[in-house]
């Protein structure tokens, strides 16, 4: 019937008057290749728009949060590479800043630089992943093959600080595990002069992109509301125009010392969160420059982890003293014991803040960790911010929100 | 930076003496003890008071006791952007007891619930859509409650035979073993493995 109350037999069909319509309901992965993973989305489609979108997530679930009940307090950090596997060190550094807050450990000066100067690296693997991967989701097929070049050449600093290339396990309770070499800092140097252009490449390749404009510009506009009702971190608020980055509003490590800017966007949609990875990418390779350079200062020399209890002695001791041979035999069986106590600590990993609760007994073993990811809050404002667009812009907007399932699932 | 966190807990301890139970500053962080049939009206509170606009909500997570008689803690973190400080909410909760959702305050509470109840089977009442987040598709159980064994209880594999997944029951092909780090050379008040036979053989 024409006023939209049913017939008798619940449906209209052709022979008598209107045809009944059904939205159509299409299943969205788990293996697609503009999934970022394995997402599986249950969309509702009228015709073509958007009506509704349920995220099923859990595919890529390990567990995290359980196993790292029943191993001590070192033989947890790996397990952080593993969550946003596309910039390991970010997650490790919360880990450490947990267990470093709860005992009270002070990290020396250059391991803090080597810190930030690392996190800053791992920014911009981080970005140039989701940059160009999210062009190639709308149809670019180039800018992957260039940003991967580049992500390569940070590997292998990564494979040259702590020898591997992703699952580092770099960063320790206590600072960092191993010195750099210098030869390895003049090679960052380098490579940071000359990043930049390989950025105004890129730039080149798609801000003034007509097909990339219109498949990103007014697609998933966010606003100040929208931000808090979701709780969104990192670029999803800085693309909106609000410069909140907790590098700056909560400083840690000495990250108060860097010069660099906070870029915002204006309008919050994809295009603009993708100006604002682009700055981004500049300013970490302004702080690279710098801490590279506060690295060769006489007074940044020594350590780069605290002595004591968190960490093993020396090799040249172990070979000498007894007290030291037990010591690291005990720290890496039994491992150290952390005061009870709970506590929060946040990082601004480059996909928002990154969060660790940690709940430690007095054992070797925390007795409850929450792994806080900025992807788990994105994906569920999907259903939102979605809503009402194209299928075909649901690509674009998952690259937009930047998720990782191994730090979505956990 | 405590001196701050110890003002707001005043404050919010004077204007909503009736919520709060107990506030501490630990470690630089302000916690706050909430009765679980306050928590919508309290968290309603911080996000609108002027000196607390605890507008983000961060996350909602949960911890097991399972020797306190309120077994569980639920807790809860906010931000806020614009006054740049932070704040925990715990609320003591028994097995059987159902919380109060937050949804209607903040919406990113729908799935940090949904995993809360997937992990620890706590139900929160007003939630619209309850399921299971993160585990399988049909799972039983609640992974993250201290009695739920790590290795679970069903594990998968594709058969050959029937030509799709099964679920069987699991089975190890070596024992489970948790190592006991904390110094069982002081006292340990059980035999350690492998030590059964001399224990018997010196009675």
């Amino acid at each position: 019937m024409m006023d939209g109350s049913p017939n008798p037999r619940g449906y209209e069909d052709a022979q008598t008057g209107e045809q009944k319509i059904r939205n159509f309901n299409l299943n969205f992965g788990p293996q697609h290749p503009a999934a970022h993973g394995v997402l599986r989305l249950v969309l509702e489609l009228d015709g073509e728009i958007v009506e509704r979108c349920d995220p099923h997530i859990g595919l890529l679930h390990r567990g995290t949060e359980k196993l790292m009940e029943s191993r001590t307090y070192l033989q947890n950090l790996p397990y952080f590479d593993r969550l946003d596997y596309v910039a390991p060190m970010n997650q490790e550094h919360a880990w450490c800043l947990a267990i470093e807050k709860l005992t009270g450990v002070e990290v020396p000066r250059r391991g803090q630089i080597i810190r930030v100067l690392y996190s800053e690296i791992g920014r911009i693997l981080n970005h140039l992943l989701n940059v160009t991967t999210q062009a190639m989701d709308v149809g670019a097929l180039t800018p992957p093959l260039w940003g991967f070049e580049e992500r390569e050449k940070l590997m292998i600093f990564y494979e040259r600080a702590c020898g591997a290339r992703l699952h580092s396990a770099y960063f320790r309770p206590g600072g960092v595990h191993q010195d750099l070499p210098p030869q390895l800092i003049d090679d960052i140097e380098a490579w940071a002069k000359e990043f930049p252009s390989k950025v105004d490449d890129i730039d080149e390749l798609l801000t003034e992109n007509r097909i990339f404009k219109q498949r990103n510009a007014d697609i998933a506009v966010v606003t100040e509301e929208e931000i808090l009702e979701w709780g969104f971190s990192g670029v999803m608020v800085r693309g909106s125009g609000l410069a909140w980055d907790l590098r700056r509003s909560q400083p840690y490590e000495c990250y108060d010392e860097f010069d660099f800017q906070i870029p915002v966007g204006k309008n919050g949609d994809c295009y603009d969160r993708y100006l604002v990875r682009m700055a981004e990418m500049r300013e970490s390779t302004k702080i690279i420059l710098q801490a590279c350079e506060m690295l060769r200062q006489p007074e940044n020399q020594g350590e780069v982890m605290t002595r004591g209890k968190l960490s093993p002695p020396r090799r040249g001791e172990m070979k000498r003293s007894m007290e030291a041979l037990i010591h690291h035999f005990k720290l890496y069986t039994e491992g150290f014991h952390v005061p009870a106590g709970e506590v929060y600590c946040a990082v601004e990993a480059p996909k928002g803040e990154f969060g660790v609760y940690l709940v430690a007994d007095d054992t070797n073993r925390p007795y409850r960790a929450k792994i806080r990811a900025p992807g788990f809050l994105h994906l569920q404002a999907m259903d939102h911010v979605s809503k009402g667009h194209q299928l075909a812009d649901i690509a674009a907007i998952i690259g937009t929100l930047d998720i990782v399932f191994g730090e979505v699932d956990r | 930076m405590s001196e701050a966190m110890k003002e707001l807990g005043q404050h919010i301890e004077g204007r909503r003496a009736d919520c709060v139970i107990a506030w501490d500053v630990s470690y630089g962080e302000l916690n706050i003890d909430v009765a679980p049939a306050n928590i919508v009206g309290f968290v309603e509170f911080l996000k609108t008071d002027p000196t607390c606009r605890f507008s983000t909500l961060v996350d909602i997570t949960a911890v097991d006791y399972p020797d306190r008689p309120k077994r569980f803690d639920v807790v809860y973190h906010f931000l806020s952007m614009y006054q740049n400080q932070r704040i925990r909410l715990r609320l003591s909760v028994r097995e059987e007891e159902m919380v109060p959702s937050i949804i209607s305050v903040h919406p990113s509470a729908n799935w940090f619930e949904r995993e809360v109840f997937d992990m620890f089977g706590i139900l929160f009442s007003g939630h619209p859509d309850l399921r299971r987040l993160l585990t399988d598709y049909g799972f039983r159980g609640f992974p993250l409650r201290k009695d739920f064994p790590t290795t679970g209880y069903t594990e998968v594999r594709y058969d050959e035979e029937q030509k799709r997944v099964v679920y069987e029951p699991v089975s190890l092909v070596q024992e489970y073993r948790q190592f006991d780090f904390m110094s069982p050379w002081e006292g340990a008040d059980y035999i350690l493995p492998g030590d059964e036979k001399s224990e018997e053989g010196a009675k």
